[in-house]
């Protein structure tokens, strides 16, 4: 095995609720629904009406600008609503499933075999390119581009991420099948990340990929600390991106033919109350998960962990990308002299609450911001979670100026949301970091195009 | 507590947008954040956010200068009754005394301080933000326990518009609003801010001075060539200078006061140790090269003993490692501290009118701290550039 790679700063929030290792046995929802923002920069076009039926793998919208890049139904049914936003925004579109799991034929090739083309046009049309996500901005890959590499994270170091050893065990065969399809797209080849501690067999008996290896804190894990530290991207250069369950869904399409949206998900945070591993399907309704199943309050459901996902309501469904359901406290009540208050139950990284003083043990922490918005005042906070040679508050404030120079001398193509994240959760001023680079990636993506 | 929440609520409505006290705004949301951290929760982005806020990071600092404040009542006390010739006074004699003294200092300034926070805030319709609650302790801290109350109020005012408001207010001045108030005093009404008799309080009302004693600071003395003051078994020695039991401005005397609170900075992780090592590490290399100089009385000073003298603790602690007007980057942090500790001596062993260097030191590096955060970051940069060419 390689050198283990050594990712010394960042932060491990202790929070309460892992999952444990075990599946639980909860029946599949009716509802799913695949929501066009989850793929940041896409305009969507609508390919069904509300009352169309469908099929696994049938077309629910598409780029408009790309229009072979397409989005697809995970289970056969019927469309029943497209739910829009402010000026029409298309929000969700959500399929009733008919339990019948009627499948789209688009043929098995061996992967081996198969040539570049014909696999791009393969994921393409059964809606499976959007997995290929690209850095610098994490959208959808680009076919044309040559990629440096594709990169694959073999473990999620969030808060509460589930294990992917433990989800993608025993699924070697379709693994390796996608595998060998990725490295088919890139001359740069197929790199995993996996971690020191728990690395599964499944990733490092993979023929054909290079494997790395990382140990440390978060955010270790994400992908984009991970090619920071292998090869970094520099102007002009793309990596492409996928997670372990799409590499699985992609092995199966090449050797079943059909798109298979499964998914094993972890159910994980404070307030649930079974918290263990469920297998579902990508934009899955969470009724099921969390009826019965969650604690008093008021409650925050996150599809995804609690520095990235997104705030789905009761009754939301999974993002695409997301193989966690996180349930928090929403803490919407005010704490009396907090600011003051010795603060034993309180998680800091500073050692301002004496929490520091009681070891190791968990946290139950909830959505409140701990504090109202001010003006950039402490220094050298957000260098300590961020293993990267880059300097996070002059990126920030070279994007909240707008200076596209100073953006791309700092850095900004090797970033993305998830790397910031846990800037965002130390910052004493309560910057919404993840949103400002967001909207650097977009004022790059325009200046670049 | 529920019944002051609910009040909070039941009045609430009349300071929102269309109430009755809709002006009044951001001062009932400081009263009611002060009482209660707020409500609100993460709309994007990170669901989690770390316990720490603004105001947790304030108290802990206004935490850390409480020693050198209680130091600094009893301090005046003592001195004013050892000029007085009865060094053998009660101690709540002199802490009572020297309370009278401070105390009414500090008010004066937060409420002037405070005041015009609380107006601006409103002005521009922002929360106010907590950054004067260390200011509004500094202030005093820097100031001769003789000041005149009118003084501190016209600094203090000076500062808060000046130094920060007209920069867009906390986190955007670009000098330490505490120095400042220091310095427009020093500037505009030096006699009241120099000399020997203002450090002892009582004796610019000529208040009973006993012989031999001139009131003068320990750097006062050594700069007109008393350095036998400074001497083993004299009044200004190591050990006196170190517990601070000398005439000085209130906050700055005790190196172990200050020290105390320095470790509070330190564990909590809000002070940077990397300013406050390179400032005392400038300030020791400076005097231990002045020291094989030896060109004047202040040159000789032994070099551990200069940084107990004056405000140089203070300044390295307290002063120099305010993070919105020092150095961000964390490299500039080390040039940034050793320079300030540089030149604080310089300014202290040459200048003839004034042996303090310490303010206008941090003052001059407040001034460049942007300019070497600007070379650290084109530093990265190059690097980062270098990168793209070993790879190409």
């Amino acid at each position: 095995m390689s050198d283990v790679i050594k990712i010394k700063k960042g932060l491990d929030i202790r929070l309460e609720g892992k999952a444990e290792t075990v599946f639980g046995t909860v029946n599949l929802p009716e509802l799913f629904a695949i929501k066009p923002e989850d793929f940041p920069g896409l305009v969507p076009k609508l390919a069904v009406k509300p009352g169309d039926k469908v099929k696994v793998g049938s077309a629910l919208f598409y780029d408009k600008y790309r229009t072979d890049i397409k989005f697809v139904s995970p289970v056969s049914g019927e469309v029943t609503l497209v739910n829009r936003g402010e000026r029409r925004r298309i929000l969700e579109v959500v399929v009733k499933s008919d339990n019948q799991n009627e499948a789209e034929e688009f043929g098995a090739v061996d992967p081996k075999q198969v040539s570049k083309e014909e696999a791009i046009e393969k994921m393409k049309a059964a809606g499976m390119w959007p997995f290929l996500r690209q850095r610098p901005y994490n959208i959808i890959a680009n076919a044309h581009d040559e990629p440096k590499g594709i990169f694959i994270s073999a473990f999620d170091s969030a808060p509460l991420a589930p294990d992917y050893a433990f989800i993608v065990s025993g699924q070697e065969k379709e693994f390796q099948a996608g595998g060998h399809v990725l490295n088919k797209l890139t001359q740069g080849g197929v790199h995993i990340g996996v971690n020191q501690q728990m690395a599964s067999k499944v990733f490092l008996s993979t023929q054909n990929v290079t494997t790395h290896t990382f140990s440390g804190p978060h955010p270790a894990g994400n992908v984009g600390i991970q090619i920071h530290h292998v090869s970094p991207i520099n102007k002009g250069e793309v990596y492409w991106t996928i997670q372990p369950q799409e590499v699985i869904s992609l092995g199966k399409l090449f050797l079943n033919g059909v798109y298979d949206a499964s998914r094993v998900i972890a159910l994980t945070g404070s307030e649930l109350k079974n918290r263990n591993y469920v297998r579902t399907k990508i934009g899955a309704c969470i009724v099921p998960y969390v009826a019965n199943n969650v604690t008093e309050g008021h409650l925050r459901y996150i599809s995804g962990n609690v520095l990235t996902g997104v705030n789905i309501g009761k009754d939301g469904y999974l993002g695409t990308y997301h193989s966690q359901l996180t349930v928090i406290p929403e803490g919407d009540k005010s704490n009396f002299m907090g600011w003051a208050a010795p603060g034993l139950d309180k998680f800091s990284v500073s050692r301002s609450f004496f929490s520091w003083l009681c070891g190791k043990k968990q946290y139950v922490l909830d959505a409140n911001l701990n504090g109202g918005r001010r003006a950039i005042i402490v220094s050298g906070e957000y260098d300590k979670v961020l293993p990267m040679d880059i300097m996070p508050e002059q990126l920030i404030k070279g994007i909240i100026t707008l200076d596209i120079d100073k953006m791309e001398q700092l850095g900004i193509y090797e970033v993305v949301e998830e790397d910031l994240a846990l800037c965002e959760f130390v910052c004493t001023s309560k910057l919404e970091i993840q949103s400002i680079l967001r909207k650097g990636l977009d004022v790059m993506i325009k200046e670049m195009s | 507590m529920k019944a002051l929440r609910q009040y909070l609520d039941n009045i609430k409505p009349n300071f929102e947008k269309g109430g009755k006290f809709e002006k009044l705004h951001s001062t009932f949301d400081a009263f009611e954040t002060l009482l209660f951290v707020s409500r609100k929760t993460s709309k994007s982005g990170v669901h989690i956010h770390d316990a720490i806020d603004s105001k947790r990071t304030m108290a802990v600092v206004v935490m850390a200068l409480i020693p050198a404040l209680l130091f600094g009542i009893w301090n005046t006390g003592y001195q004013h009754f050892l000029a007085l010739g009865q060094p053998d006074a009660d101690f709540w004699q002199m802490v009572g005394y020297g309370a009278l003294k401070v105390l009414p200092i500090v008010v004066v300034a937060y409420v002037v301080g405070l005041g015009i926070e609380f107006m601006f805030a409103q002005f521009r319709g922002h929360e106010v933000a907590e950054g004067f609650l260390v200011s509004g302790m500094l202030i005093p801290l820097v100031m001769p326990a003789d000041v005149p109350l009118w003084m501190v109020g016209v600094a203090t005012a000076f500062s808060v518009v000046i130094a920060k408001e007209v920069f867009g207010g906390t986190g955007m001045n670009i000098w330490n609003p505490a120095l400042i108030a220091r310095a427009f005093l020093f500037f505009a009404y030096p006699s009241k801010m120099s000399g020997d008799l203002i450090w002892v309080s009582g004796m610019t009302k000529g208040e009973g001075i006993v012989d031999g004693y001139s009131g003068a600071t320990a750097l006062g003395n050594a700069a007109i060539g008393k350095t036998e003051l400074l001497a083993n078994g004299n009044a200004f020695d190591l050990w006196h200078s170190f517990l601070g039991v000398i005439p000085g401005s209130i906050g700055e005397t005790s190196t172990l006061a200050i020290l105390i609170g320095a470790l509070v900075l330190l564990v909590t992780g809000i002070g940077s140790w990397k300013i406050m090592v390179s400032v005392f590490a400038g300030g020791y290399l400076m005097a231990l090269g002045f020291n094989a100089i030896g060109a004047n009385d202040l040159m000789s000073v032994d070099a551990l003993h200069h940084l107990c003298l004056g405000g140089f603790a203070f300044g390295a602690v307290f002063m120099a490692t305010d993070p919105v007007s020092g150095s961000r980057t964390e490299r500039g942090k080390f040039i940034y501290g050793f320079l300030i500790g540089v030149l604080a001596m310089l300014i202290r062993v040459f200048n003839p009118a004034y042996p303090e260097g310490v303010m206008l030191a941090i003052l001059l590096m407040n001034t460049f701290a942007p300019l070497i955060d600007h070379s650290v970051v084109q530093q990265h940069i190059k690097r980062r550039l270098k990168r793209v060419k070993v790879n190409a």
